[in-house]
C-alpha cells in the first residue's frame, strides 16, 4: 500500500493576527510556524496503518524553504520519503489541489491523508478538491478510518452527529480531531530523519481560482457592561438585559 | 443564472439552506439575475417551498440511488446543472454536506471557492466573498479569477427572507449509479440537538468547570433557554471526557450564535478565535482580570457554580426559551 501525507504550514494557533503592508497578507514577523493541526492527525493515521499492515508513506508540502521544517518532523514520526513542491502552499486552494494532483497523478497511491482543513485559511476545500481533480473518492472530517482490500469505511462528522461512509480506494481522506492522538517523534526518529534527503521539485503552473484582495482585523468590540449585585441580582440583570437591551429572548 | 443547493430534511427545505438561497435571491436582484435552487433525493417533496424564499425555477433530481448522499453522485449533479444553465455563481449553505459537495463541484467546474462566508456582494457582475480566516482572527475579501464562482455561507449569519419567486418546476435526469463512495448509515448524536455551528444560543464551559460533571449544571441552563452546550480546548483536552465535537475553538468549531454564553472560560487567543463572531457575548467567571470580560457585552465576576443554576431558576420563572 502506498500513501501519500499532504501536510501544510501554517501560523501557529495562538498567534495575533497582524495585516502586511500590502493590505492584503499575514505580516510575517512574530509569526511561529507549525504543522497544521489537523494533518497530524492525517500523518499519524498513515503512520498506524504503516505499522498495522505496511505500507509506504510519502509526506509531502508545497511551499517554500521553511516548509522543510514540516517535512523533516514527518520523517521523523515514520514518512519513509519526503518531497517539497516549490511554490505557493498559503494560496488558493484550488491551485494547490492542482499542484498536489499532477504530482501524485499516475503514482499509485492507494491512500491520500490530509487535514479537513489547514488552519488559517480555514477553506476544508483542498482535500475534495484533490479527490475530484485525480477522480477518485473522498471522505471529509473523518474521526475513524478502516481500511478493507480495496475498499473504505470512514465515520465522518456531521451537524450533531456523524455518518459513515464506505467506497473504493484510491481515496482522498481528511482527518478530524479524534481520528488518533498523534505521537511525539522518537530520539532514534529524529536521528534516523536527518540521513534522509527531502526530494525538491518545482510544482507544476497552475491557474487559480480564487484570490484574497484585502485582509482585515474584525471591528473591535464595544466595551461591555459587568453586573451587579448576588448570583441571584447578576442573573436576574442578566436576563433582562438580554430580553430588553439585546432582545435575545 | 445564481444557482443554489438545498438540503432537505424530513421533507423540509433545512434553515441554513433557505439563508443561502436568500442571499443567492439579493445577489439575484442586485444584477438581473435569475435563481435557481437544486434539489437532489430519493424525493423531493417540500421542494416547491423554495419558491418561498425566491427561487426563479427549481431542479429537483429523484432517484432511488440518491437517497444517501455521494460526494461524486451529487458533485457531478452540480456541475452538469450549472453548465446545462448556464450559471455563473454556484451557492450552498457551509454545512457537513455542502462543505463536502461544492469543493468538488468547484474543481469539475474549474472555479475558484470561497468557504463559510460571511458577506456576498456582486462586484461589476462577479461575486466578491467576505470570509473570516484563522478562525474569525481576520476577514478574508475574496475575488474570482475563474468564469464559475463558487461559495458556501455560514449558517445563521445571513436572514433567511421570505421573497415569492416564479418557481417553476424543472426535472434533472438523476447521475448514473456505482459512485464511488456513499453514506451508509447515520449515526445521530443523543439528543439530536442542533450543531454548534448552525446554534442560536450557545452555553460554554471552560477549566473552570473543574469536571466534566459539572457540564450538567451547563445542559440544564443551555434547555431552559434553548441553547446547545459547547466547550473550550482546555476543557476538552482535560480528559474530562468531553467529546471533541463540543470544542469551540480555531481547532474545533467556529461558531455566530445570536448569544454566546462562557462560564468559567478564561478567553485564550485560540478560544476567542472561535467564538467572536457571536453577537453577544456574556462572560461569567471568578477572575475579574480574565481576558474574556474585554470581550463581552455582559460580565458576571462571580462563581459560575453559584451564578448558573439562579440563571436556569430565573430563566424558567420569566419563561424564556418557551416561546
Amino acid at each position: 500500500m502506498k500513501i501519500l501525507v499532504a501536510l501544510k504550514q501554517v501560523p501557529d494557533t495562538e498567534t495575533k493576527i497582524k495585516v502586511a503592508a500590502d493590505g492584503k497578507s499575514l505580516d510575517p514577523a512574530d509569526v511561529k510556524w507549525i504543522t497544521s493541526p489537523y494533518d497530524e492527525y492525517a500523518l499519524e493515521e498513515a503512520i498506524r496503518i504503516k505499522e498495522g499492515k505496511g505500507a509506504e508513506v510519502v509526506a509531502l508540502s508545497v511551499g517554500g524553504d521553511t516548509a522543510k521544517d514540516v517535512l523533516k518532523n514527518a520523517l521523523a514520526l515514520g514518512a519513509d520519503t519526503a518531497v517539497l513542491l516549490k511554490g505557493d502552499g498559503q494560496g488558493d486552494a484550488f491551485a494547490v489541489a492542482q499542484m498536489i494532483a499532477a504530482y501524485a497523478k499516475d503514482k499509485g497511491f492507494d491512500l491520500i491523508l490530509c487535514g479537513n482543513k489547514g488552519l488559517g485559511g480555514d477553506n476544508a476545500a483542498m482535500g475534495p478538491m484533490l479527490a475530484e481533480l485525480l477522480g477518485v473518492a473522498q471522505a471529509n472530517v473523518v474521526v475513524k478510518l478502516e481500511l478493507g482490500e480495496g475498499t473504505f469505511k470512514a465515520e465522518r462528522e456531521i451537524e450533531a452527529g456523524s455518518e459513515v461512509v464506505e467506497g473504493a480506494l484510491p481515496a482522498v481522506i481528511t482527518a478530524q480531531k479524534g481520528l488518533n492522538e498523534p505521537r511525539y517523534a522518537s530520539l532514534k526518529g529524529i536521528m534516523a530523519a536527518k540521513k534522509k534527503t527531502i526530494e525538491e521539485l518545482d510544482a507544476s503552473a497552475v491557474t487559480a481560482g480564487a484570490q484574497v484582495s484585502a485582509l482585515a482585523l474584525p471591528p473591535e468590540r464595544p466595551a461591555g457592561r459587568l453586573l451587579d449585585g448576588d448570583a441571584s441580582a447578576q442573573a436576574q440583570a442578566l436576563l433582562q438585559a438580554l430580553k430588553d437591551e439585546a432582545k435575545v429572548f | 443564472m445564481i444557482l443554489v443547493f438545498c438540503e432537505l430534511k424530513d421533507g423540509q427545505i433545512r434553515k441554513p439552506s433557505t439563508e443561502a438561497l436568500s442571499e443567492g435571491r439579493r445577489l439575484a436582484d442586485a444584477s438581473g439575475k435569475k435563481v435557481g435552487a437544486l434539489f437532489a433525493g430519493a424525493s423531493c417533496a417540500g421542494a416547491a417551498e423554495a419558491a418561498k424564499f425566491g427561487a426563479d425555477v427549481i431542479l429537483t433530481a429523484e432517484a432511488p440511488t440518491l437517497a444517501s448522499y455521494s460526494s461524486d453522485a451529487f458533485a457531478t449533479l452540480l456541475a452538469d446543472a450549472v453548465k446545462a444553465k448556464g450559471a455563473t455563481v454556484l451557492l450552498a449553505a457551509a454545512t457537513a454536506v455542502g462543505k463536502d459537495v461544492l469543493p468538488r463541484a468547484a474543481a469539475r467546474l474549474g472555479a475558484g471557492y470561497a468557504s463559510d462566508v460571511t458577506g456576498l456582494a456582486m462586484v461589476d457582475g462577479k461575486l466578491q466573498a467576505v470570509r473570516p480566516v484563522y478562525a474569525g482572527k481576520a476577514f478574508a475579501t475574496t475575488t474570482f479569477s475563474s468564469a464559475v464562482q463558487t461559495a458556501t455561507t455560514r449558517p445563521n449569519v445571513f436572514p433567511a427572507a421570505e421573497k415569492a419567486g416564479a418557481g417553476a418546476v424543472e426535472v434533472l435526469a438523476a447521475p448514473a449509479g456505482d459512485f464511488k463512495s456513499v453514506v451508509k448509515e447515520i449515526l445521530a448524536k443523543a439528543g439530536g440537538k442542533v450543531d454548534l455551528s448552525e446554534a442560536n444560543v450557545i452555553v460554554s464551559g471552560g477549566r473552570g468547570m473543574k469536571d466534566g460533571a459539572n457540564f450538567k449544571i451547563l445542559e440544564e441552563l443551555a434547555d431552559a433557554i434553548g441553547g446547545v452546550v459547547g466547550a473550550s480546548r482546555a476543557a476538552v483536552d482535560a480528559g474530562w471526557g468531553l467529546p471533541h465535537s463540543m470544542q469551540v475553538g480555531q481547532t474545533g468549531k467556529v461558531v455566530s450564535p445570536t448569544l454566546y454564553i462562557a462560564c468559567g472560560i478564561s478567553g485564550a487567543i485560540q478560544h476567542i478565535a472561535g467564538m467572536s463572531g457571536s453577537k453577544y457575548i456574556v462572560a461569567i467567571n471568578k477572575d475579574p482580570e480574565a481576558p474574556i470580560f474585554k470581550l463581552a457585552n455582559y460580565g458576571i465576576v462571580g462563581d459560575l457554580f453559584e451564578v448558573v443554576p439562579e440563571l436556569t431558576k430565573a430563566a424558567k420563572a420569566m419563561g424564556i426559551g418557551k416561546n
